[in-house]
């Protein structure tokens, strides 16, 4: 009986924090990352699978380290820059990252313009109708039900998993793929492989995920029920990306290998084995679309508001917090209305995202490398040698991989 | 809220001080300023050293050594200089000022340093730098990211363009969390204690927790359980985890014990027996008896603080009771008549008492009927009495109709705005 007592207790402590660190990784899979897997899929088959297991490595590690770092500072990453860099540091970072997530949401409004002109809703209604549902939500919901509402759409997920079965992959080529890797010598097999990694690993969730850290009010003491949450989190991501990769495979590249110009594509191609699997994978494209345009805005304007000391949070009143609300507002505005543009690019705007999102994360790893090693701010929880290790092999590798795809597509 | 009286000529910032040359009497350069240096023990405005130097051997000039101090240089009147070792009671305006957090008392909220004006203050035949007043806003910022790009007249020009948002030192508190140097907390301008507890809750919850432990260690106790209870939850147990055992009972005792109860159920049970056991035996078993109960429940959200008298009492009965339980006095809406088995029999308002002669007897200065919940009931059912019968204490009673506790309007307003915490 203590011992289910003890089992019960923990799954409770679980569920209390289960949030952060899980919302985090859900919302890494938006519309930049549908439509990367999808393509990988599409055009390579299998043979990007093998990627997602150095992926999920490297996203625990990033994301593991914000959140400690959050548990014991209880301060923002960017506050931490702002008081151990100063205000210029702070200032070009911050001024870097809103140019970066203006293009994430800016291709997150794309996806949701996408997923709901399958439904045959024209993008003159659909963006503005989610940008107004979006601003709502957050401005006159509370943080708490938004983040409830997401939690229970993430379960939406689950319509990969069932888009992908219905796509009938070959099961066993997909798993030994999975754990063999394969390199094909080609510009634009290696471009999609760091588009894998830069849609994966972006620099924004970096902020979230500390911030929301912070915010739950989690400390050192219940600091391994957390990690537990952000390492779950980021497994399931990689999952989720699997199965999509899987979906655009069975459905695509079994008939013939193509390259896709958009997330629609691979859900239009879905619908020759069966009317829901389209509806599926449309509905999920949505779902994450949607997600991501919510957190997105909120946690940039949060980011930047508390890095350079303006008045944020959206339980103030509008003239006490005009910077925040302004930022907030503009990005969901803008970022809405680019996709508006007639013959605006889509696919190139996912692309620029991610290209700037890989320049972005390794400057940000270095920072966090920087602060988490430092004995004054993390006491007995700086990061072991090891650990180290394999963390700034991850910035290396990412900082390599950034350039190159920087190279090629710029 | 600047204060625009001084003139500008006379305003150093910290920027520009930081950098600026350091004359020996006969016009010889002795170095740049590292840093100042404020000893609030001495003097709560005067830079009582300035450092120059590398940044591994620092030297100091103490501000009876200064001469005269312009808007470039400082002018020394004798150069003998001491290495410099960092004080506790030293404030460093950049290592410890700068980009840190530090409490608007005046605003009432947690801002961000931008920069630092200081001000020549001549005393007698020597020039002073006192410190003037912290800059919050854009101008300050705009100050940070343009120095040593464009030149510095040039700087104080555009300046003016931008409205300024400083705040004068005075209101200034700051929250130093490191240890070692947590004297000067008690040195500076103690007003945070002054400040309503709703306020220094919203203060609170935008520190850091070693901030936090460091604030809450100046106030009394008190004041803390009052800004404790307005705290968001979230945040309470771990503040309660930053203070030693004998503090945090010494803090929930003097919470309302609903309020003390909805604490200690969020800790975990080792660690809550611990602070009931450091509290005084009364204040305890108040606690303990809400524990039992489940938190949305009307027996969870209701208090055991409250004045029950038997039903034969009059007026003067209950203004001697009023007296000797007179932490009860504020916000007694209710005076509560029972009979000799404690089961509820009337609720008096506490306004009719002030209209009635000494000897008139309470009963018949009840409400006709009294309105009651049962301590099971869950939150919604005790939201719905109190929007029906437009209550402002609600009697909470158990099976057999004994008066077990009080739930009061702030209680209720709590469950409807549960985000405000």
């Amino acid at each position: 009986m203590a011992r289910l007592a003890n089992i019960r207790r923990q799954l409770a402590v679980f569920f209390l924090i289960l949030g952060p660190g899980f919302i985090t990784a859900m919302v890494d899979n938006d519309a930049g990352g549908i439509f990367t897997y999808s393509e990988a899929g599409a055009r390579y088959g299998y043979a990007t699978l093998w990627t997602l297991i150095p992926i999920t490595l490297a996203l625990i590690v990033a994301q593991e380290m914000c959140s400690r770092m959050g548990a014991v500072t209880g301060k923002g990453l960017s506050d931490l820059i702002r008081e151990e860099f100063g205000l210029r540091t702070t200032f070009f970072l911050m001024a870097a990252l809103v140019v970066v997530n203006f293009a994430n949401v800016a291709a997150n409004f794309a996806g949701v313009a996408e997923s709901l002109r399958l439904f045959g809703v024209s993008p003159l209604v659909s963006v503005p109708v989610a940008g107004a549902f979006v601003w709502l939500l957050v401005v006159k919901g509370s943080y708490d039900s938004v983040e409830k509402v997401f939690l229970v759409a993430s379960t939406f997920y689950v319509a990969y998993v069932v888009a992908a079965v219905m796509a009938k992959p070959d099961w066993g080529r997909a798993l030994e793929a999975t754990v063999t890797p394969t390199w094909i010598p080609e510009s634009a097999y290696l471009i999609l492989l760091v588009g894998l990694v830069g849609t994966s690993v972006a620099p924004w969730m970096q902020f979230y995920l500390q911030a929301a850290i912070v915010e739950k009010g989690i400390d050192e003491k219940q600091y391994r029920d957390s990690r537990v949450e952000v390492i779950v989190g980021c497994v399931v991501m990689s999952v989720i990306a699997f199965f999509i990769i899987l979906s655009s495979a069975g459905a695509i590249w079994e008939q013939q290998p193509r390259a896709i110009e958009s997330s629609a594509e691979a859900a239009l191609a879905l619908r020759p084995l069966g009317e829901y699997a389209y509806i599926l994978f449309a509905g999920g494209l949505l779902c994450a679309s949607l997600f991501a345009s919510s957190i997105l805005p909120l946690s940039t304007a949060y980011t930047v508001c508390e890095g350079l000391g303006f008045e944020s949070g959206v339980n103030r009143e509008y003239k006490d917090a005009r910077v925040f609300y302004g930022l907030y507002t503009g990005l969901i505005v803008v970022g809405g209305g680019i996709v508006l543009i007639p013959e605006f690019p889509l696919v190139r705007l996912i692309l620029v995202s991610q290209v700037l999102n890989g320049i972005l994360l390794p400057v940000i790893l270095v920072f966090t490398l920087m602060l988490i090693n430092r004995k004054d701010l993390m006491r007995e929880w700086t990061n072991s040698g090891l650990y180290n290790f394999v963390a700034y092999g991850t910035a290396g590798v990412m900082i390599v991989l950034s350039l190159a795809l920087a190279w090629f597509s710029l | 809220m600047a204060t625009a009286t001084v003139n500008l000529e006379r305003l150093v910032y910290l920027t520009e001080l930081t950098g600026m040359r350091l004359e020996g009497p006969a016009g010889e350069s002795i170095g740049r300023v590292r840093e100042a240096a404020v000893i609030p023990g001495e003097h709560a405005r005067r830079v009582a050293r300035f450092l120059f130097g590398s940044r591994k051997t620092l030297f100091q000039v103490r501000h009876d050594q200064v001469e005269s101090i312009s808007l470039d240089r400082i002018v020394l009147s004798d150069s003998s200089f001491t290495p410099y070792h960092a004080g506790d009671e030293h404030l460093l305006l950049d290592r410890d000022l700068l980009d840190q957090q530090i409490v608007d008392v005046n605003g009432r909220k947690v801002v961000r340093v931008n920069d630092v004006a200081l001000r020549i203050e001549q005393t007698g035949t020597r020039d002073e730098l006192w410190v003037h007043e912290i800059g919050v806003g854009v101008q300050g910022a705009f100050r940070r990211l343009t120095e040593g790009i464009i030149p510095g007249s040039t700087i104080r020009k555009l300046q003016q363009r931008i409205p300024p948002n400083s705040i004068p030192w005075e209101y200034c508190n700051i929250v130093e969390p490191d240890p070692q140097r947590r004297l000067k907390l008690r040195i500076t301008h103690e007003r945070i204690g002054e400040l309503h507890p709703a306020d220094v809750a919203d203060i609170v919850e935008e520190l850091g927790p070693a901030e936090r432990e460091a604030l809450f260690e100046t106030l009394d106790d008190e004041i803390a359980a009052d800004a404790l209870e307005e705290v968001d939850p979230k945040i309470r147990p771990s503040i309660i985890h930053s203070l030693d055992d004998e503090r945090a009972a010494d803090i929930v005792e003097e919470m309302e014990p609903d309020a003390a109860a909805d604490l200690l159920s969020a800790l975990p049970d080792e660690e809550s027996d611990r602070i009931l056991e450091g509290m005084e035996d009364e204040e305890a078993a108040d606690v303990e008896a809400l524990l039992e109960h489940h938190g949305d429940s009307a027996g969870g959200m209701m208090t055991n603080y409250f004045l029950a008298l038997p039903q034969d009492s009059c007026v003067a009965d209950a203004v001697t009771q009023m007296r000797e339980q007179d932490y009860l006095a504020t916000g007694l809406t209710h005076i509560f008549l029972i009979d000799d088995d404690e089961r509820l029999v009337a609720a008096v308002p506490v306004g009719r008492l002030l209209l009635a002669s000494p000897d008139q007897p309470l009963k018949p200065l009840a409400f006709r009927e009294t309105v009651r919940v049962d301590v099971s009931a869950d939150a919604d059912r005790v939201v719905d009495l109190f929007d029906k019968y437009n209550c402002y204490a609600l009697p909470v009673v158990n099976e057999v109709g004994a008066l077990e506790g009080v739930i009061t309007a702030d209680d209720v307003i709590a469950v409807l705005n549960p985000d405000k915490g």
